[in-house]
């Protein structure tokens, strides 16, 4: 097979409009970590208040539920699924399956403007009049639309209209990585060959098409109530005493169909996350990932349970009750699968050779945070623990330990891990291990007392506590702890921006596979891989991802393309 | 290394919090004890399963960390010990499901002799109506909701007329009986959230949802909204008193009945102006905002603001008379108090309400210092 297509020439359409997979992956990694930091301010805003209320003046309380909104809303949305998406799923998937890009480049290149667009809109809302919506970011009708919310005029349309385009953004993006996983492997590389990293981030995507349409068309039928009139959510209302003329409509619709898109989104961000440590775990301890044909087995039953599961978040909602019986049922046993994982991860540890570099630390950190976050999942799931919890501090404590944190944890060792490949140089180590130190310690110290706060009964999305009997004083100073911790991690996140800013120019050159990896991209003639990954010919696939110190081998890794009867060094 | 002692120690920290946290469950008020218990046994499992996968870490570390020399195993599978996992786990699912549905199964059966209440929330008020002698509870819709009739029932219907109305933060209720809850919403989602009952559930407009306990300790319980309903969500306030049937029956016996107050808040004018004031911006839901204690609150407080001078967002002064207060129902974003936000909705009331409303307004301040 020859080069099917030339290498641009042009600065603007080899790095600004580009069309190949790794420039517009670069392209998603900073958009998303960019519009990240905002998240991450805006979430010390809330903590500031929080921990210390009354101390400053600037966050109000519409301030205080716009920044809370947003900081879940781009954390989810425009960071997490869009960096392992579009940033992780760009770069890895053509350079692990063996292909020169991806099928459709044009369209992927598309799919990052559109994303682009959505972020600025979303952005644009900070500044119109009323500013962004502070709805909470499951933006619930009827109060996302009403007077007495934060933003309820532009502020919501806009979000509304940002993530419509996201979504346009993410299709394009999610046609191209199925097809391109499907149709353009290298020959030898069957899907049983795929390293797990592929196999998370084909399976998320799977899934983000079909939970997007769900959130799609509750967006534009939320858009038809607030500037049409109409009444999809909307039953007869009297609103700060005056009546208004929606009618018939129904609020729980919305919730079915947000949480019908929102529940398979915690695994569109899980499963990369998932795939992604598979590969570092497996990596760093030298050893052969374990179990990995039940690994993948479970990757599909996550993915095909977690569109069962949603109406779990809708416990204490006023459906039908007789529901709670089947959504406790499905939830729980989406955990025995969700548990294989761990098990496997675990096991591939033992009787490894443990390497512990910054991605590895990464890594571990994931196993351990991801854990605490899945076994309180188990609280919330089975539906009578979780009404006493419901809309408490557990549930924060919860979602951000399994979803916020485990997941970012993999994004930044995978960051570690495969920056080398991308830049040709190695971060700095020694910056990169404060950084995982600091993020992960504190994020112990601002997430696990939380369950505490949840078991007290305080409830999430108060802008204040005070004169409330059963919160004792000692809660207040509890959560001055966790703003001073909360505000530690933020910082910490300026050592990793810095060491990568730095290391990109002046880090330390890196060899074309630093870490001994087996997967393909490792594999790649040049590093940074050049226009079209692999020269003049693409690599053929011999064996499975995972073939760390095989017996009988003087080196303890064999690589997926090193030919089957190559010498023993 | 280091990962191994910090996951070691992160163990002992998680189990000594535990151990000494003053915050936990608070004491339990009502009869599901039941559901405390499903959470211990969670959290007995749940915790196991902590502490040995962080030590499962921390000791795979310790024994295989690269060493010169050292090489890894090669064993890509092991079905026995993989399948042995899957039932394990299997099994401390099902140990944690099964009690918890043959809780749930009793958590929305209520009993049939419960006593019935029903709550009705708005944007951030409570407000409770109990059923009259007949026994049942007059229907309701929003069409109807009217100065005279801030819970919207239905004045067609005989049922309603000798119901009871308690529009206000407290809410008693009888010790050791069962209640059945019924929840309303007038505006938007909220939830009626009470720590130490643990049971509870969201209030929709447009539909009635309902949980049911049995109040077993008396006392003042807060009463919280947790279900986000807007910028005044954190400060959405009422008390739960638990008391003896007898003082139960005698606060129930004092509070009036549809009928009866639809007729007081129907004076016309030329009765007591700040009277019908106080009805007025009761069924128009003020106080959700203004308190009447001169606290500040969403909106600025009542007491203590008229005939005051108010220093408005552009930092300008004006004396808060009549006119003033008129533009602030009809055009509340004209002239904003300052540190407040712009979140009012304008309100179309003639003239005759808002002056009730401005002299009930002015009354506040009479009341408080006895010179009227």
């Amino acid at each position: 097979m020859h080069d099917s297509h030339d290498a641009p020439h042009g600065f603007w359409t080899r790095y600004v409009f580009s069309q190949d997979h790794k420039v517009i992956a670069i392209q998603y990694t900073v958009t998303a970590l960019a519009v990240g930091l905002v998240g991450l301010v805006l979430s010390n805003l809330m903590r500031l208040q929080l921990g210390f209320p009354g101390h400053f003046d600037f966050i109000d309380a519409n301030r205080y539920y716009q920044s809370l909104t947003q900081h879940g809303m781009i954390m989810v949305v425009y960071l997490l699924t869009a960096i392992l998406l579009g940033g992780f799923g760009n770069y890895l998937i053509p350079l692990m399956i063996g292909a020169r890009d991806m099928v459709f480049p044009f369209l992927n290149m598309l799919s990052y403007w559109v994303y682009l667009v959505a972020v600025l809109v979303l952005l644009a809302s900070f500044v119109v009049p009323g500013g962004p919506t502070g709805a909470g970011w499951t933006l619930y009708p009827p109060q996302s639309i009403l007077p007495g919310t934060p933003g309820a005029d532009w502020g919501i349309i806009l979000m509304l209209v940002s993530l419509l385009i996201f979504i346009v953004a993410a299709t394009m993006g999610g046609l191209n990585y199925v097809t391109t996983v499907l149709q353009a492997r290298a020959e030898g590389m069957t899907l049983f060959r795929l390293p797990l990293t592929v196999w998370g981030i084909f399976m998320a995507t799977i899934l983000a098409l079909f939970a997007f349409p769900a959130l799609f068309v509750s967006g534009v039928m939320l858009l038809f109530d607030k500037v049409l009139g109409t009444s999809f959510f909307m039953p007869a209302i009297v609103s700060m005493g005056q009546p208004l003329a929606y009618e018939g409509g129904s609020p729980l619709l919305f919730q079915h169909l947000f949480w019908f898109f929102g529940h398979p989104e915690v695994y569109i961000v899980a499963l990369p996350a998932f795939g992604i440590v598979s590969d570092l775990i497996s990596t760093h301890a030298r050893k052969n990932i374990f179990g990995y044909r039940m690994m993948v087995w479970a990757i599909v039953a996550i993915g095909v349970l977690s569109v069962v599961v949603w109406a779990h978040h809708m416990f204490v909602s006023g459906m039908n009750p007789a529901f709670g019986f089947f959504f406790a049922v499905t939830t729980l046993i989406i955990a025995v699968p969700t548990a294989i994982k761990v098990y496997n991860w675990l096991l591939t540890l033992w009787r490894g050779d443990i390497h512990l570099t910054v991605p590895m630390l990464f890594a571990l950190g994931f196993i351990s945070m991801f854990a605490i976050g899945g076994l309180t999942g188990l609280f919330l799931g089975n539906v009578s623990v979780d009404i006493p919890l419901s809309d408490t501090y557990f549930v924060v404590a919860h979602f951000h330990m399994v979803m916020g944190v485990a997941p970012i944890l993999v994004i930044f060792g995978g960051i570690y891990h495969w920056f080398p490949k991308v830049s040709g140089r190695m971060m700095n180590d020694t910056l990169g291990r404060w950084h995982f130190w600091l993020t992960f310690v504190g994020a112990y110290a601002i997430f696990f007392p939380m369950h505490y706060l949840g078991f007290l009964g305080m409830p999430r999305r108060y802008y204040a506590y005070e004169n409330y009997a059963f919160i004792p004083e000692s809660a207040h100073t509890l959560n001055a702890f966790i703003t001073v911790a909360a505000l530690v991690v933020a910082a910490a996140q300026l050592l990793f921006l810095f060491n990568l800013a730095w290391s990109a120019r002046r880090g330390r050159l890196a060899s074309a596979n630093p870490w001994g990896a087996t997967t393909l991209e490792w594999q790649t003639p040049d590093t940074p891989p050049g226009h079209g990954n692999w020269g003049a010919q693409v690599p053929v696939v011999h064996r499975w991802a995972y073939e760390f110190s095989p017996p009988g081998q003087a080196r303890d890794f064999v690589p997926q393309n090193a030919p089957p009867d190559a010498p023993v060094e | 290394m280091a990962i191994a002692i910090v996951l070691i120690v992160i163990v002992i920290a998680a189990l000594a919090f535990h151990a000494l946290s003053p915050w936990w469950l608070t004491p339990l008020a009502s009869n599901w004890g039941l559901i405390d218990d499903t959470l211990t046994v969670t959290l007995l499992i749940t915790g196991a399963v902590f502490v040995a996968v962080n030590l499962f870490i921390a000791v795979a570390v310790i024994r295989y960390r690269h060493r010169h020399g050292r090489r890894a195993a090669y064993e890509p599978e092991n079905r026995k010990l993989e399948h042995g996992l899957t039932w394990l786990t299997a099994v401390g699912i099902v140990a944690m499901l099964a009690p918890g549905l043959v809780v749930y199964a009793e958590l929305i059966s209520p009993p049939k002799d419960a006593l019935v209440v029903e709550v009705v929330g708005q944007q951030w008020q409570w407000a409770y109506r109990f059923p009259g002698e007949d026994g049942r509870l007059g229907t309701s819709a929003m069409r109807f909701v009217g100065a005279d009739n801030p819970l919207g029932l239905n004045p067609a219907d005989p049922a309603g007329r000798d119901d009871a109305l308690a529009v206000g933060p407290e809410l008693h209720l009888p010790l050791g009986r069962p209640v059945r809850v019924l929840l309303r919403s007038k505006d938007v989602l909220h939830n009626f959230f009470v720590p130490p009952i643990r049971t509870r559930m969201d209030m929709v407009p447009g539909m009635v949802t309902e949980f049911w306990f049995t109040p077993t300790r008396a006392g003042r319980f807060d009463i919280l909204c947790a279900e986000l309903c807007g910028v005044g969500h954190y400060n959405m306030r009422g008390v739960m008193v638990v008391e003896p049937q007898a003082d139960f029956e005698r606060w129930l016996a004092g509070l009036p009945r549809f009928a009866a107050a639809r007729q007081v808040a129907a004076t016309p004018p030329g009765g007591d102006l700040a009277a019908r004031g106080r009805g007025i911006a009761q069924a128009r839901g003020c106080f959700g905002c203004h308190s009447v204690d001169g606290a500040a609150s969403v909106g600025p407080g009542w007491r203590g603001l008229f005939g005051h001078e108010v220093e408005l967002a552009d930092g300008s002064r004006l004396k808060a008379d009549a006119a003033y207060i008129a533009e602030s129902i009809r055009a509340p974003a004209a002239k904003l108090v300052k540190g407040y936000p712009p979140i009012m909705p304008p309100y179309a009331l003639d003239d005759g309400e808002v002056a009730a409303i401005a002299a009930y307004i002015a009354s506040l301040d009479g009341a408080a210092d006895g010179t009227r």
